[in-house]
């Protein structure tokens, strides 16, 4: 216990170091505005890993449909700023909630399957939402909605993701949390050890979704436009890639998964195809060759030497 | 009623396409249980090189019904090729792993041949040459048939026809039905597995080129990207009949192909993909074995 509180209280101290750090750097002119944005990428990025990684990683239902659930943060919270002047932060949480519910109505249902077919369930639901914003007048139908306020800044990413991280984390390592990774390992044993599997499917399904809309508000009102084709599946690949490279089921390796993606991407923005090129290869040889991601199952802890024994140690704890 | 039959054929000849590639989907299903993502991209490919050596046998001045044949021919053998060269490259190695890496690197697949095309052909969508010259005939008074639409229909259905024959007819076939119930076993009577999944793929593939073709012909553009929507599609017409049946492919690809036209000719053709996707969920929430899953067993 004494272990696990000084481990999260040096995770705090460090993560307001970094912040503060960046903010100094931003405030004072250094950096300039291509790595602003791109921190803010990274950020973002971090946040819809982790996001996904609860429901892929920890609780093994494979889900590619993320960035629907994205492009609801995304829309219904720049509709709240733009026609409601709701402030941001409200309309940041409309937006996640929206996708929460929209988690709730299409995990209950969808998530009796398994496997291949939950993925292609999934995938067919984020097209379908992306078909229904692009048949939407209200939201400017293909074209999309444009002159969104742009009020995301470094301290309102930081404060969501330190929330996504820290939500994510205390679930993974709660009882409910225990019960959704038991199912990831076996879930006909999970169910006849008395665990209501569905329900947990679906608490996760809806956390994940909840903070997918959170990330999808905080790009909208970065980007000031938002149109339906940039929430498609390859979008929510994208995401997929973040959580698969970094890991699945170890929230430190998709943080780490967003960083080196985010930073692969940006780097080679000029060259749009050999960019894709890589990012595929990379797919390919990461499965062929370590499965398993960067990380494993295992989190980075600030105790080195330690590292590996996480789920033995917290269970006890 | 005649608008009502217009809209039939249409939608057939739309179907047929996708019950040509939902056969390659189903077949490497059933053997392998691999959602092969990259079906579609192959499907690109086998229109690419359809593209290419139609231009080329144009050319040398052949009769246009030897130039399709050709073309196609030498599409479906590239296609064949390249869907062994894959399977035994990103794949095989993974043979044994879970299956949420094998999708993955499926997806990784279906990525690098998109833009690989990009990257080589250029994104930009292009023509693709009117092989044999389009004839319009007239069937009592105003509804319309034109010879691309009875030649879809004629090489879909030729092919499977083709099909069903290798599955069961032929060693290879039987191989193939061996490996889909129980791998191991069939692995154990002494059956090459890796050469019957080598030929499940090549077969696929080649179905999944031919209906490139067709498909470019129908439409008269190619672009890198092409293969993704009915790619999907074809997969959604699999699961329709029941994935692992290849007369269940072929009906699903039909059924599809006139919901389709038909969502498209009431005036919701913005909601078509819509449609198909919401058919898919349904149908998997539903009855997840397919319309056709129960009574059959067998798989391929």
């Amino acid at each position: 216990m004494m272990r696990k509180n000084k481990n999260f209280i040096i995770g705090v101290l460090i993560s307001l170091f970094i912040y503060l750090v960046i903010q100094v750097l931003i405030s004072m002119g250094i950096l300039s505005d291509f790595w602003i944005s791109t921190i803010i990428l990274i950020s973002i990025n971090i946040i819809l890993g982790v996001s996904l990684n609860l429901i892929n990683g920890f609780t093994g239902q494979f889900s590619i449909g993320h960035a629907g659930f994205m492009s609801i943060g995304a829309y219904l919270s720049a509709i709240m700023t733009l026609d409601f002047n709701l402030p941001f932060p409200l309309a940041l949480l409309v937006g996640g909630i929206a996708a929460t519910m929209a988690g709730f109505l299409i995990g209950v249902p969808s998530l009796r399957l398994k496997g291949d077919y939950l993925a292609i369930a999934t995938l067919g639901f984020g097209e379908i939402i992306r078909i229904i914003w692009l048949n939407t007048e209200y939201v400017g139908g293909a074209s999309g909605l444009s002159g969104i306020p742009a009020l995301t800044n470094w301290t309102w990413v930081f404060i969501w993701m330190m929330i996504t991280i820290l939500v994510v984390n205390n679930f993974v390592n709660s009882t409910h949390g225990r019960a959704c990774i038991s199912i990831r390992e076996n879930e006909i044993a999970a169910e006849a050890m008395g665990i209501h599997t569905t329900k947990y499917k679906v608490i996760a399904f809806m956390i994940g979704s909840f903070f997918a809309g959170i990330a999808g508000g905080l790009s909208a009102h970065m980007f000031y436009i938002i149109n339906p084709n940039s929430f498609n599946f390859m979008k929510s690949f994208e995401i997929l890639v973040i959580v698969v490279l970094g890991g699945l089921g170890s929230t430190s390796g998709s943080i780490i998964g967003a960083i080196v993606l985010t930073m692969i991407f940006t780097l080679l923005q000029d060259y749009p195809e050999i960019r894709m090129i890589i990012y595929s290869l990379l797919l390919i040889l990461m499965m062929i060759f370590r499965p398993k991601g960067l990380m494993g199952t295992r989190e980075f802890s600030f105790q080195l030497k330690k590292r590996g024994e996480q789920y033995g140690k917290h269970t006890s704890a | 009623m005649e608008y009502i039959t217009q809209q039939l054929i249409n939608g057939i000849s739309v179907g047929s396409i996708y019950a040509l590639i939902a056969l390659g989907y189903t077949m490497v299903y059933g053997i392998i249980k691999l959602i092969n993502f990259a079906h579609g991209d192959i499907f690109m490919v086998g229109a690419f090189v359809g593209l290419v050596s139609a231009k080329m046998f144009q050319v040398q001045g052949f009769d246009p019904i030897w130039v399709f044949i050709f073309s196609i021919l030498l599409s479906m053998i590239v296609s064949a090729i390249l869907g062994v060269i894959i399977e035994r490259i990103a794949y095989k190695p993974l043979r044994n792993a879970s299956r949420i890496s094998i999708l993955i690197t499926a997806i990784g697949v279906s990525f690098l041949l998109e833009n690989g095309g990009i990257f080589f052909i250029g994104p930009q969508a292009q023509g693709f040459p009117e092989i044999i010259p389009k004839k319009q005939y007239h069937l009592f008074g105003s509804i319309q048939l034109d010879s691309n639409q009875i030649m879809i229909l004629g090489v879909t259905f030729l092919l499977m026809v083709l099909l069903q024959l290798i599955v069961h007819k032929t060693k290879i076939g039987k191989a193939m039905r061996a490996v889909s119930f129980d791998m191991e076993a069939a692995h154990l009577m002494g059956i090459n597995v890796n050469t019957t999944i080598s030929a499940t793929f090549a077969i696929g593939s080649a179905l999944a080129a031919a209906a490139g073709v067709i498909y470019g012909m129908t439409y008269n553009s190619f672009d890198p990207l092409m293969g993704i929507i009915p790619g999907l599609k074809a997969f959604v017409a699999a699961v329709l009949g029941g994935i692992g049946i290849i007369p269940g492919a072929f009906i699903g690809g039909l059924f599809l192909g006139i919901i389709e036209t038909t969502v498209s000719s009431i005036g919701y053709s913005l909601w078509r993909d819509g449609v198909a996707f919401a058919i898919l969920i349904l149908i998997l929430i539903f009855k997840p074995s397919g319309l056709f899953g129960k009574n059959v067993r067998e798989k391929v």
